[in-house]
């Protein structure tokens, strides 16, 4: 396992965590909800006038995509986290790796996915040293849905696990409230109800790996387009028999549509 | 409408478990609708779903009202409140164009809308589209949100089933569309959202406005355009199960 590839930890992104609350006082309930519109009007009732970074809970309000094709997977991401009304990372990388040819894409509360990814990560390396092979997009989904299921009036984050194996190809599964349920493409996240009815007009059985490619981009720019809490850059990665391949696609790159 | 809780991915059930939740929940037409305007008119569309709560009270509904001969409105949110406005600002609309003695203009029915949206917007659930063709300005399309903001597009989606087909809208509209494509769009855009929503449903209804007239369709379910990842045949395909022929 490429060590230099392990999923990115809360604390290289610098700033953010090591800020200490310490003049925080109020008390504030420790779950919140995926709905950005809860966490609003929570805030008018508060009539707080500190910033939402300080105490609101760093949530990837987000759009995740993934797809397979005949021979692999694509997955897709947007960029932002916010902290209420704050974006506190326009730049992260929500598709986060658990193997070497097996990604997951990270949505909710960016603790527990971030969280959730780094145990399997774990588990997954633990496994595929005692059965001496790579191991199966099934098993790294179910090992998630573990997590997801046990925990799931704690953690509120939902993963969308792809990657391929050479039992049976290109795989992407769904883990969200700890269902387990293989599909031929997946959407999450806050920015994908405004996607549903553009990738059902627009998904066709056996699609080329380019096709999916730009399935996934024209995607991700419709939902960050019209979804406040998604945002900044796609990054795009594309799994195959030989191996992942990673790329960041700018804001002036994507995809513009007729009123832009 | 609701577009505050549009993201339910389960619902927390409020109250006795026991009563049925149209005993007390509020007739809305939680729904889509949508208004596209080309050269030479405009096009409409709406679902047929009225709710109260799970129960669907009316399965046929008409939410494209006529406020006017070349003016109509498309209704979403709560059901009395929709209709309550648009029969006072008919009742307006008629008056304004007797005393003006000749056809109002869209813009004057939005802005009547607007006036009683704005109002009483703490009382009020609606969300409205107010579409039309007049001799000033051509087809033209309004939208009056929840709130009771004015602002005109060239093409504009509302109601709960709204959020699934942005992305749709946005993609497939390119200005200066002909009668038919919009029509298509419309269509497609409104099957794709009854799919996904399930406040809205039914059949759809669509009506193309235009200096000549009103012309008036009806789009039952098994017309309705079908896409590889919806309905019947994907879901019997996915099952293996055999697919009975539809009429």
């Amino acid at each position: 396992m490429d060590i230099s590839k392990r999923p990115q930890t809360f604390e290289r992104q610098k700033g953010f965590s090591n800020t200490v609350r310490t003049e925080q006082v109020s008390t504030r309930p420790a779950t919140y909800y995926l709905s950005g519109a809860k966490i609003k009007r929570f805030k008018m009732l508060e009539e707080s006038s500190e910033p939402g970074w300080l105490s609101e809970e760093v949530k990837t309000g987000t759009t995740i995509i993934a797809i397979e094709f005949d021979g692999g997977v694509v997955l897709g991401s947007d960029s932002r986290v916010s902290a209420g009304e704050t974006v506190v990372n326009r730049v992260m990388n929500k598709l986060s790796l658990l193997h070497d040819k097996i990604y997951c894409a990270l949505s909710g509360s960016a603790a527990d996915a971030q969280t959730i990814a780094e145990m399997v990560n774990y588990q997954l390396d633990v496994h595929s040293i005692e059965v001496g092979e790579d191991p199966q997009v099934r098993s790294a989904a179910t090992l998630v849905k573990n997590i997801s299921y046990k925990y799931k009036e704690e953690l509120s984050a939902h993963l969308i696990v792809a990657g391929w194996d050479k039992r049976g190809g290109g795989q992407v599964y769904v883990t969200l409230n700890g269902l387990l349920s293989r599909q031929p493409f997946a959407v999450g996240g806050s920015g994908s109800a405004y996607v549903y009815g553009f990738v059902d007009a627009e998904y066709r059985k056996a699609m080329s790996k380019e096709d999916c490619q730009q399935f996934v981009v024209n995607t991700l720019s419709l939902a960050m387009s019209r979804d406040g809490s998604s945002g900044g850059v796609a990054y795009l990665v594309t799994i195959d028999e030989k191996g992942a391949e990673e790329k960041c696609i700018l804001g002036n790159e994507l995809p513009t549509f007729y009123d832009q | 409408m609701a577009a505050a809780t549009a993201m339910r991915f389960g619902q927390l059930s409020s109250g006795s478990d026991m009563a049925p939740d149209w005993t007390t929940k509020e007739v809305s037409t939680g729904t889509t609708i949508m208004a596209v305007e080309y050269d030479g008119g405009v096009v409409i569309g709406a679902d047929s779903r009225t709710t109260t709560g799970a129960y669907i009270a009316n399965r046929v509904t008409d939410k494209l009202t006529p406020i006017h001969d070349r003016i109509f409105c498309c209704r979403s949110g709560s059901a009395a409140d929709t209709q309550a406005i648009a029969d006072v600002v008919t009742y307006q609309l008629g008056f304004h164009s007797i005393e003006l003695d000749e056809a109002p203009l869209v813009q004057t029915a939005a802005n009547l809308f607007k006036a009683s949206c704005y109002r009483y917007r703490e009382e009020l659930m609606a969300g409205i589209i107010v579409a039309g063709w007049d001799k000033r300005r051509g087809g033209q399309v309004y939208t009056v949100p929840v709130g009771g903001m004015l602002v005109r597009q060239p093409v504009s989606v509302g109601g709960s089933g709204s959020t699934y087909i942005y992305g749709y809208m946005d993609s497939n509209y390119k200005p200066n569309m002909t009668k038919d494509q919009c029509l298509r769009l419309v269509s497609g855009a409104l099957s794709l959202a009854m799919e996904r929503d399930g406040s809205s449903g039914g059949v759809v209804r669509l009506a193309a406005i235009s200096e000549t007239g009103v012309d008036r369709q009806v789009i039952l379910g098994n017309q309705l355009p079908k896409w590889s990842t919806t309905g019947y045949i994907p879901y019997c395909l996915s099952k293996g199960l055999e697919i009975y022929p539809t009429v």
